[in-house]
Parts: C-alpha cells; sequence; structure tokens
C-alpha cells in the first residue's frame, strides 16, 4: 500500500437485507444503504461506492483500500445454495456429521427434525488409514483406495471436496497425502480439516471442513469477479476481507478458508464498539446490536471483543442451541436471540406473553408498515408506547399505520390476557427487554464477569428504543449510542487491524511441561500467524498469546493470556499460577486442597496483528446545559408504568454538552433514542448520545 | 394496575429460570467427569421454602430433573430448619432419597436473604466412580455398589466438612475427579444463590411467595385444561426387556382422571438379584417424562405441573427396596417411557410413535497393559444411543438419546483419556424397523485394546433379546448384537473381557417402524438405498 491514498479506506458490509458501504475520507465519514443484490452481490457493492465518491468528490483511483465484509458464506449454509461437494473421511466415520451429538436439542418435542447433514450420505467416501490420539500411526494410509476414490469424485460432477480424518489436528500426515493423491486427478479445491481448523472433537472439525469446501468455488468465483469489476471502474486498491475474528486477510487467503468469513458483518459491529470504547477510554464494554430479527450481545474488555473458538451457524428451530451447525474457527463471540423490530409476539399456553423468535421481516414486515403483515411485532409495540413517530419513520420512508398496530396487539395478545392495548403493548416490550437483559447477563458470567460494571454502546435500528430499559433492567449507568450507527459494521471495518490467529491443540500437563517443546510450537503458530498479517501491513505487530487451560479431567477450558517471550525451564510454576488467578475470576474459587490434580493445557493460541493508529481521543461529558424542549409526545414510561409528556429533540439540533432531561425522545433519520425517566441524554463531541442516569450529576 | 403486575410477575418468572441455567451453566463449566462436561448428564433448579420446584434448567436429563423435584422435602425431613446455616450445602447419594444409584451426587443449599430463608438450590451429577464393584450390574446389594452417603452437611457456614472428603478419598478409584465434582456441584448452587439474591434486591423482593404463587396458579390452569381434554379411562401395555440372566416383565395401568393422571406399576417383574433394579423415585421420573411429553410438551416443569402425576407400585423391579442393587437402574428405568406410551397408544390412537432403542448404550471399560507390558490405567465411560421409534408422520432419529437426555462424548475426546481405540462409530444399516415411517437406525462401533493393552469393560445393553416393537403396522427395529470381531458373541450385561489384539463390536439396535410398509413413499424408498439407510440386497 502507498501512502499516498492509505488514509481513503472504503468498507463494504454485505447484509441480508442492505449493503452499507461507508467511506473514511481523512477522518470524515461519508455512507449509504442500497439494496443487497443476491444475483450479483458485487453490483451493490460498486452501485454504493458509485454514490459515496461523488458525496465525497473523489475518484474510484483515490481509494486505498477496501475492507469487505459479507454475509454470503452464511447465507449460502443456512440456503444450503453452495457446491456440491464431496467428504472423504476415515473408514468407520462416516456418518459424524450426520449423527451429531446423538442429542435431542428441544426435550420434550417428540416431533423434532434434526438439521440435515450438509453433505449427504451418498457423497461421504470412507478410507482406511488412522492416527492414534497422540497423533501416532495406527495404520497405514490405503493410497490405492484413494486413487479409485478420485475416480468416482471426478466422474460424479463434484465441485468441491473435504477432507476429514480422525486425530488429524494431532498429526495432518494423513490428510495432506490424502489431498496430494486426489489432486492429482480432480481439479476442484480440496480443503483439509487440519488446515481449515485444528482442534480436537471430530464433529465440529469435520463440519467446519465441509462447510468450507461447500461454500469455497461460490465465494472464490464472487471475490474474483468482485475484483475485476473493482478494477474496471478503475479502483485499482488492494481488497482485504474481515473475517469472523475480526481482523482482516487477503482475499487469496479468504477464497481458500471461506469459511473464516461467516459471521464477518456482525464482527464488523464490535469492531465498531471497540473502536468507540478506545476512543473514550471506556476498559469494560457491551455493545448491543438490534436490528430487524436478531440482537446481538458482545462483551469488550480492553477495547478487545471476546472470541471464542466455536460458535453455530444456521440454526434450524427457534435459535435454539443444538439446532445448527458447530463451526471452530476463532470468532468474535457474541451471543444472539430473536429479538429485533420484526420479532413477533404471541401468546403461550400460560397465558404468559412470548417474543420471537419467528420475525416478520422486512416484508410483510411489523402489521404498521401497512405490507399485509397481521402480526404484532416489537415494532407495533413500540409505535403504540409512543416511542416511535408514524409520520417520520426511517425519514419518513415508510409511514406507519398506528390503527394496524392497534389491531393486531389487540387480537393477538391484548384479547387473550384481556389486557388493554397500553399494557399488552408494554408487556411485549418487557418481555423482549427481559430476555435481552437475561442474555446479556448470562453471557457476562460465562465469561467470568459482571455485567453491571459496563458501559452500554448501543447500535442497530432498533437498539437506540430499548437501550435505556435495558440499561435499567441490567444496573447500567452509562450508554452510547454513536453516530453512524445504522452502517456500524461498515464503518468498524475501516477499524479493523490486520490480524490473525492461530491454534493448535496439543495436550501439555504442567507436571511434564518442557519448555522447548512449548516454545518451539509457539514459534511455528507466531510464524503461521505472522505470515497472514504480513500480507497485508508492513506495520509493527503485536501479538497476543493464550493457553486454554483446566484442570485435567475438567472439559471446559478457560483462556489464560501468557506473556510474549519463551518459556524458562521453570515456567510450570508461573503458569499454574496465572491458571488459579483466571479459576477464580470465573467460577469463584479455585479447588484446593487436591494434591495431585493435575493442570493441563489443551489449546495455544497465537494472535498477530498490526498496530492501528490510536483514535482520536473524546472524553465523556456529562453536559454542560440542559436543552428546553420545545416538542412533547406521550411516551410510555416502563419504570413508572404510565404515559408521560416527553421532549421531542431533533439530534441534529443538539451542541457538545447538550443535555436532554428525560423523559425525551431523540430523532434521527435512521431511528430514535429513547430516553426513559431516570436518564438523561447528553451530546458528545464526537456526534454520539451519552444515556447517563440521573443522579450522575452535570 | 393488576394487568401490569401480572406482566411484571411474568419478567421474573422469565428471570429466575435464567438463574438457574446460569445455575446449570456453571456445572457444565466447572465438571470433572465426563458423562457431566460432555454429556450434560445432570440438572439444576430452584425451590421455595416449602421444598417445591419453582423452575429448572432447561439443561439436563429427566432421569436427574424428575428427581431432584422429590429430593429437596427429603433434606427438610432430615436436617431441621433450626439447622440450616448460611453458607451451607448439603448432599447425598442415597438411591432412594436421591436419583435412584449411588453414582449421582445430589446437593442441596439454602439461600437466604437478610437471614431469612428465602429458596433452595439443588443439582445433581453423575460421577465418575463411587467404589464398590464399579459401574455395573454384578452387586448383589447396593452395599456392594460403592460408598453411601447419608443426607449431611457437607459444608457448614461455608466450612466444608473435611471428614466426609477423606472418607470419599479412601473409598473411590478417582478421588481428585470426584472431590472436584462435589466442589463443581456446590459452586452452582452458590452461583444460583449469588444470581437470586441479586435479583431480589433489584427487584425489592423479600420473598418468592408472590412469584410462587403466580408460576404455579399458571402452571396449574394450564396443565388442567390439557388433561381435560384428553380422554378419561384405564389403559393398560406390558413389554419384556432383556433383563440380566432372565427376562423382565414391565406392565403399566395409565389411569386419566378428571384433573389427573395415575400410573401403576403392578404386574411387573418382582426384584432382580442384579443391579438393574429400580427405586420408584426414578420409575416415576421416566413416567412423568413420558406424559408430559404427550400432554403438555410446551409446560414448563415445577411443582405444580408433576402434581398432575401420581405413581403407585407394589415392590417389584420398578419399586425395589433397600437394600436391592440399583447401580444400573437406567437401564430398566429408559424402558419406562415406551411402556407408558404404549399404554397412551390406545387412548390417544394416531398419536404415539413407535418402541426404540430406549436405554443408552453405556459402556464403561477398565483398561490396563497386557501381562509384563508398560502402559496406562485408566477407566473410560462412553454413552452411545441406538434409533428412535419412527412418529406417526415422520422417520424415526437415528442415534438419538430417548428418552435420556445427554449427549455423546466425541471419540477423539475419549481416546484421551484412555488406551482404546475405536476403529468405528457409524450408522447401522437395515436396523430400523420398516413402515410407512422408519424407524431411525442405530449404530456399529468397534473398540479396540490400544496395542499391548487389554480392558474389561462392563454391559449396560438392553434389546438384544427383545428388539423395539413397531406400531400401527410397522416393522420391528433389529435386535442389538454384542461380541468379538471373531464372532464370538458375548452378554448384554455384567462385566467380560477384551484380550488384546481384539475388538469389541457392539451393533445398537433400531428404533420400530410406524405405519404399513406397504404405504412408504417410493421416493423414501429410493433414498433409503441411495443413502445405504437399507442395503442394496435387503428386501
Amino acid at each position: 500500500m502507498t501512502s499516498r491514498t492509505d488514509d481513503i479506506r472504503l468498507g463494504a458490509d454485505i447484509g441480508g437485507t442492505f449493503t452499507d458501504i461507508a467511506l473514511d475520507l481523512r477522518g470524515t465519514i461519508f455512507s449509504t444503504k442500497v439494496l443487497t443484490n443476491y444475483a450479483a452481490p458485487e453490483q451493490a457493492i460498486l452501485d454504493g461506492i458509485a454514490i459515496v465518491i461523488r458525496d465525497a468528490g473523489i475518484s474510484p483511483a483515490e481509494i486505498g483500500l477496501v475492507i469487505h465484509g459479507t454475509t454470503l458464506a452464511t447465507n449460502a449454509l443456512i440456503e444450503r445454495r453452495g457446491a456440491r461437494t464431496a467428504l472423504v473421511t476415515t473408514e468407520g466415520f462416516r456418518d459424524v456429521i450426520e449423527m451429531r451429538t446423538e442429542n435431542r436439542f428441544e426435550q420434550y418435542n417428540l416431533n423434532l427434525k434434526l438439521p440435515t447433514p450438509l453433505i449427504p450420505r451418498e457423497h461421504r467416501f470412507t478410507v482406511k488409514g488412522r492416527i492414534g490420539a497422540e497423533g501416532q500411526e495406527l495404520q497405514p494410509l490405503d493410497e490405492a483406495a484413494l486413487e479409485q476414490i478420485a475416480d468416482t469424485i471426478a466422474a460424479s460432477g463434484f465441485g468441491a471436496v473435504a477432507i476429514g480424518f480422525i486425530h488429524s489436528y494431532m498429526n495432518p500426515a494423513h490428510e495432506r497425502r490424502a489431498r496430494e493423491i486426489l489432486a492429482r486427478r480432480l481439479s476442484v479445491p480440496i480443503s483439509i480439516s487440519a488446515e481449515v481448523s485444528p482442534q480436537m472433537r471430530e464433529f465440529e472439525r469435520f463440519n467446519t471442513v465441509c462447510a468450507n469446501a461447500y461454500v469455497r468455488p461460490q465465494m472464490a468465483d464472487y471475490l474474483a469477479r468482485l475484483q475485476v469489476r473493482l478494477k474496471d471502474m478503475g479502483a485499482n486498491c488492494p481488497v482485504f476481507m474481515i473475517h469472523s475474528g475480526g481482523g482482516l486477510i487477503s482475499v487469496e487467503t479468504a477464497s481458500e478458508f471461506p469459511v473464516r468469513l461467516v459471521e464477518s458483518g456482525p464482527a464488523g459491529g464490535a469492531i465498531f464498539a471497540a473502536d468507540i470504547a478506545r476512543r473514550f477510554d471506556l476498559d469494560s464494554v457491551v455493545s448491543y446490536d438490534m436490528g430487524g430479527t436478531t440482537a446481538k450481545i458482545c462483551l469488550i474488555e480492553d477495547f478487545a471483543p471476546q472470541t471464542a473458538r466455536t460458535f453455530e451457524v444456521a440454526r434450524t428451530y427457534r435459535f435454539c442451541k443444538g439446532s445448527g451447525m458447530p463451526i471452530s474457527i476463532p470468532v468474535i463471540e457474541m451471543i444472539e436471540i430473536g429479538a429485533g423490530g420484526g420479532s413477533l409476539a404471541w401468546v403461550d399456553a400460560m397465558g404468559r406473553i412470548q417474543t420471537g423468535p419467528e420475525s416478520a421481516g422486512s416484508e410483510p414486515g411489523p402489521a404498521c408498515y401497512g405490507r399485509g403483515g397481521e402480526r404484532p411485532a416489537i415494532t407495533d409495540a413500540d409505535l403504540l408506547l409512543g416511542k416511535l413517530d408514524p409520520d417520520n419513520f426511517a425519514g419518513g420512508a415508510i409511514r406507519l399505520d398506528t390503527a394496524a398496530s392497534l389491531r393486531a396487539i389487540t387480537r393477538d395478545v391484548g384479547d387473550r390476557l384481556s389486557l388493554e392495548p397500553l399494557a399488552a403493548a408494554f408487556g411485549i416490550c418487557e418481555v423482549v427487554d427481559e430476555n435481552m437483559a437475561n442474555a446479556a447477563r448470562v453471557h457476562a458470567v460465562e465469561n467470568g464477569k459482571n455485567i453491571s460494571d459496563n458501559v452500554m454502546i448501543a447500535f442497530g435500528g432498533a437498539a437506540p428504543l430499548h437501550a435505556a430499559r435495558l440499561c435499567e433492567k441490567l444496573g447500567l449507568d452509562r450508554c452510547l449510542v454513536p453516530q453512524g450507527a445504522g452502517v456500524g459494521s461498515a464503518i468498524g471495518f475501516l477499524k479493523a487491524p490486520f490480524g490473525y490467529e492461530a491454534l493448535a491443540s496439543k495436550l501439555v500437563r504442567l507436571s511434564q511441561f518442557r519448555a522447548d517443546e512449548v516454545n518451539a510450537l509457539l514459534a511455528d503458530l507466531k510464524a503461521s500467524a505472522e505470515s497472514f498479517v504480513r500480507a497485508g501491513t508492513s506495520g509493527i505487530i503485536r501479538r497476543e498469546i493464550t493457553a486454554f487451560m483446566r484442570y485435567a479431567g475438567q472439559g471446559w477450558e478457560i483462556p489464560v493470556p501468557l506473556p510474549d517471550e519463551p518459556f524458562g525451564d521453570n515456567a510450570a510454576a508461573g503458569l499454574a499460577e496465572a491458571f488459579r488467578r483466571n479459576y477464580a475470576r470465573f467460577f469463584g474459587r479455585a479447588i484446593d486442597g487436591l494434591d495431585g490434580l493435575e493442570i493441563e493445557v489443551v489449546t495455544w493460541s497465537v494472535k498477530a496483528s498490526d498496530e492501528r493508529p490510536a483514535p482520536e481521543r473524546h472524553a465523556i461529558t456529562t453536559g454542560t446545559r440542559t436543552v428546553p424542549a420545545r416538542d412533547t409526545r406521550a411516551v410510555f414510561d416502563p419504570a413508572t408504568g404510565t404515559m408521560q409528556i416527553s421532549a421531542i429533540v431533533e439530534r441534529a439540533s443538539l451542541a457538545p454538552g447538550d443535555r436532554v432531561p428525560g423523559p425525551a425522545v431523540i430523532v434521527e433519520r435512521e431511528t430514535s433514542t429513547v430516553v426513559t425517566t431516570t436518564f438523561d441524554a447528553v451530546m458528545q463531541s464526537d456526534g454520539g448520545i451519552l444515556l447517563v442516569r440521573k443522579e450522575i450529576a452535570a | 394496575m393488576s394487568d401490569v403486575s401480572d406482566i411484571r410477575m411474568q419478567v421474573m418468572w422469565n428471570r429466575l429460570v435464567s438463574v438457574v441455567e446460569e445455575q446449570a451453566l456453571t456445572l457444565l463449566r466447572t465438571a470433572f467427569s465426563t458423562s457431566v462436561r460432555e454429556s450434560g448428564d445432570l440438572s439444576a433448579g430452584v425451590f421455595n421454602p416449602r421444598g417445591e420446584m419453582l423452575a429448572q434448567a432447561v439443561t439436563g436429563t429427566p432421569g436427574h430433573v424428575n428427581t431432584m423435584a422429590e429430593a429437596v422435602l427429603q433434606f427438610m425431613n432430615e436436617i431441621p430448619h433450626e439447622e440450616m446455616f448460611e453458607g451451607d450445602t448439603y448432599v447425598t447419594n442415597d438411591p432412594w432419597q436421591g436419583t435412584g444409584h449411588l453414582h449421582d451426587i445430589t446437593m442441596v443449599s439454602p439461600s437466604f436473604l437478610n437471614g431469612e430463608l428465602v429458596a433452595f438450590f439443588a443439582c445433581t451429577a453423575h460421577v465418575v466412580d463411587v467404589g464398590g464393584r464399579g459401574f455395573g450390574a454384578d452387586g448383589k446389594s447396593v452395599y456392594e455398589e460403592g460408598i453411601q452417603i447419608p443426607i449431611m452437611k457437607f459444608a457448614e457456614r461455608g466450612e466444608v466438612n473435611r471428614d466426609l472428603i477423606r472418607i470419599l478419598r479412601a473409598n473411590v478409584r478417582e478421588p481428585n475427579q470426584v472431590v472436584g465434582d462435589f466442589y463443581s456441584l456446590a459452586a452452582c448452587n452458590d452461583v444460583g444463590h449469588r444470581r437470586l439474591v441479586d435479583m431480589m434486591n433489584e427487584i425489592g423482593l423479600t420473598s418468592l411467595d408472590a412469584l410462587g404463587a403466580f408460576i404455579f396458579s399458571r402452571t396449574h390452569d394450564a396443565m388442567l385444561e390439557r388433561i381435560r381434554a384428553l380422554p378419561k379411562g384405564t389403559w393398560s401395555n406390558e413389554l419384556v426387556t432383556d433383563g440380566y440372566d432372565e427376562p423382565v416383565r414391565l406392565a403399566a395401568a395409565v389411569t386419566v382422571h378428571d384433573s389427573h393422571i395415575d400410573v401403576d406399576f403392578t404386574g411387573s417383574s418382582p426384584m432382580s438379584r442384579w443391579g438393574i433394579n429400580v427405586p420408584i423415585i426414578y420409575s416415576k421420573a421416566y413416567a412423568c417424562y413420558a406424559l408430559k411429553c404427550v400432554v403438555a410438551p410446551d409446560i414448563p416443569n415445577n411443582a405444580a405441573s408433576l402434581a398432575f402425576f401420581t405413581v403407585s407400585s407394589p415392590t417389584n423391579i420398578l419399586n425395589a427396596a433397600r437394600p436391592a442393587p440399583v447401580a444400573l437402574r437406567h437401564v430398566i428405568g429408559h424402558m419406562v417411557p415406551d411402556l407408558i406410551l404404549g399404554a397412551l397408544t390406545k387412548a390417544l390412537p394416531g398419536k404415539i410413535l413407535a418402541e426404540g432403542a430406549a436405554a443408552l448404550w453405556n459402556i464403561h471399560i477398565s483398561v490396563r497393559p497386557s501381562n509384563g507390558v508398560a502402559g496406562r490405567r485408566a477407566e473410560v465411560l462412553m454413552f452411545n444411543s441406538g434409533g428412535m421409534g419412527a412418529r406417526p408422520s415422520l422417520d424415526g432419529l437415528s442415534a438419538t438419546a430417548f428418552p435420556s437426555g445427554v449427549h455423546t462424548m466425541p471419540i477423539e475426546a475419549t481416546e484421551h483419556t484412555g488406551p482404546i481405540v475405536i476403529w468405528r462409530k457409524e450408522l447401522r444399516p437395515d436396523s430400523g424397523g420398516d413402515g410407512e415411517f422408519r424407524g431411525g437406525l442405530g449404530q456399529v462401533i468397534e473398540i479396540a485394546p490400544l496395542e499391548g493393552h487389554e480392558f474389561d469393560f462392563s454391559a449396560m445393553f438392553d434389546r438384544v433379546r427383545h428388539p423395539a416393537k413397531g406400531r400401527n403396522g410397522g416393522g420391528d427395529g433389529a435386535a442389538g448384537v454384542v461380541r468379538l470381531d471373531d464372532g464370538t458373541l458375548l452378554r448384554p450385561k455384567g462385566w467380560q473381557h477384551v484380550p488384546a489384539g481384539r475388538r469389541l463390536v457392539m451393533e445398537l439396535p433400531g428404533g420400530g417402524g410406524y405405519g404399513d410398509p406397504a404405504r412408504r413413499d417410493a421416493r423414501a424408498r429410493a433414498e433409503d438405498k441411495s443413502k445405504g439407510y437399507v442395503s442394496e440386497n435387503d428386501q
């Protein structure tokens, strides 16, 4: 990259409904939303680019860097629109991806349907050859049989091949050899599990390599087309892809490992929030992103989003854990629940209001959209409670039909529970807010954190409507609603570091710790992670070393950060101490008084990333002057359970330091920020709005 | 504003469920035995000061959940209120007061707010060893099956009972793991307690009485509506299972009354001499589970919903009396749902699935170096599932646990726990019963000792001599087979040996089919063949 144009970056996020484009012109953001084009996804990007460069007054040639994230890989998995793929696997294990965990994800439903495996049984081939748990060869690979399988695959019109062998994360020799043999005969891309996901647990690893192979031809084609089209329009800059772990990788790497692009859009949102956290120097943040279908919650500690090593996509049943397919790759850890503006409300057998996970989506949409939606959605409840202005929704693009919301809520909820429409709408909002609050609490506990210590950063179309109430429920005092919240992921892409996390499963008991062995392993991981990063940057590279540790015998490992330096011979004692300290943080107390209870490391991770320039710093202000309200409207206040006369304030009319006392609604083109009676809102110097508890004085 | 206060109650109810989910999650994350951490063989719940279950974690398996629901009362009977203090945790593994066998540890902790008892938290988990003969059917009485811990204090005012820990360590094979699991259980109740106190302080509650009344009245009304909608009468069913050395007959009469359902096990076989007897608390747990799946799958499990089911039985294999051996109570206990569902199908024709493999095919392997060879010793436990019965409009689920709610362990994780090699774990073609809807397939598992090793294993398998029956004209599922790779047939129960160089082969039973096979869709038949669920030369 040349320095001439490096300060003009363009972020492009292809989502399910919209493609968001954000251009950063030396600190000024130009953004737009265009409808996603499923037939030619790159077209929407080009259309969006045309709009923002016109607004910014630059030519395509001046763009220094394009950073791209997309749900196309996720959608291909959900909609099963990938390549015809063959799986070659160890003899005796043909059905690993079909037998799953042998569990029913819903205990009482006898008519349960399990997700169909990504690759049907007739496309799964087995071959003799077995690696043992220690990485030793128990049985040689049957190369002659592989030649025959290659012939069969070649003759059957497959577009991609996945290879997954037992214990390949310990020793990938058989997988590599099998690839060599197949590649001599086949021209389609071949993915091997030891490279895509070198982690223990065969169901997760095999499924991950299958998913990679399945989306690979389609993603590789798309990315190649995109590069050509960008060049054609005169944008000759490099293109990088955002991956699920929140870093950037080259298009070449992404074409080879497209499964790493799954969830890259939401990752952008988390990076967006992390950048704002850094801007305001907030070290404990919970990001809250609520759109049309789901809400996503992510913890951000010391400006870095929490990461995990496995997650589940394409859940087939009510977002139920276990109903999707596991993907084992480094990922920004988010919980996602079926709570969005379009989530439908209903009443269960106990007379309890339930919300989601079924969503009205954008078509037909909530009842108030007047496009044929008959059932009440969260947006309908928000409208009845006065949180939305029916004449000024989405910049006036849709005129909301309050009478339709009233009908839907009365019929589906109010009449069934003998509730006034207003009380029914309140009930719907309370339930969805409580569900989100519970998810956030449990997520914090899973990570050894206390949710009430955090500052919230809220973005996405529906989040500002619910953020203040969520803070009341979670005991949070402060919440930022940043500028550009509607295209947060695309802006987040602009802030992403060139980063890559290399992982290896290698069991090391501390009693048998050998410094030279571990140092060699970590050196390999460092080299591997840095080579990915070096492809995109010449700057300083920062490394984070993490050991995933447990008491021998446990099955859940906790992350323990390690110093980035070679281990000495007596490092085991220090590792044990670091583990105990972290264990106590997660689970209250370390286990003591157990002589001989061993501690072990299961997985080692090296995360490498280039150092991003620190954003311009801003200090939080709690206000310098209180703004009088010109307009008012009645808005329901959840804490008191009554309608309250609330100030209606244009976001654009506020200057930094202006404090608006709740109850109030701050309105803007894309969304509205609801300020409840317990909160005030303060305009910040970067254009963000701070919701702050009244007791925290101006 | 009574309507708005109802909404607030509902919100608190949701919050309480979230509290017990956190409790269960803590147990999953800290547990040592693979049965808990990989397989979810556990339960967790919150109770009011009268010992009535308010809410339970969705995570968990019916045998634990529904036994735990009654266990808290037993603790209250043994430990008087004035001897309960903040920071206490109580424990037992008594099969008749807990969950039916010694391997399950139940812990109960009182939860105090401002000095007042406001709730109890309870949890259960299966530990890797309790001493005695090890996990198997060969004990002649409960005394041979391991250490018995009567209801007592594990911790008083936060101080752990060191004498109990010392006795425990001296009596079990894997003391670190077992004691570690005791700490995990206690920690999970602590987390529940802390979250409850946070919740009550935030909302400004001093007791859960009003919330409990709301939960119970809503649940009661919903259950009553369901039960009133059922046909009234008594329906009976019998089924025969392998037993240990002779077949066991299970009998049940299900009576639907106006406002409750009664199950009676009169006519079942007498107690066995072997450890396959079932304390009634466990038989009841699975009877309630089956009834709930059919009558009220969407209504939460709590004291009010469980109160609609009563279970009675003379002393027999489903109501075993102390000191009967009970270690493998799950093998017979897992048959109870098929028994009950078979009776219900007479009341609700066309609505009930066919019989399935039912009992998990759990195997406990004790592996050691062969004579004179260096190597490792280890205890390895695996949970494996056969096929589920076909449903009235769907094929049965293959290799899926039912009625148990556990997961299998990854074979890569299992091979790390001991020197064995799992050479095969794959669907078993031709094992699903034929029918308009096909029964779920079983699976084939092949296990060998690693070179230089040999092992003994405890077989805990059923449906080897009595396969799952089809329903409404559907064919039976395939029976299970236990053998060595040289063809030697092995017994489905008891400890047996696998020498170095041989493989143990287990062919797990398939589920029964549903409906006349002639009505099976031609496309479904073609797919069975192309996928190899049914082999080419079959039929």
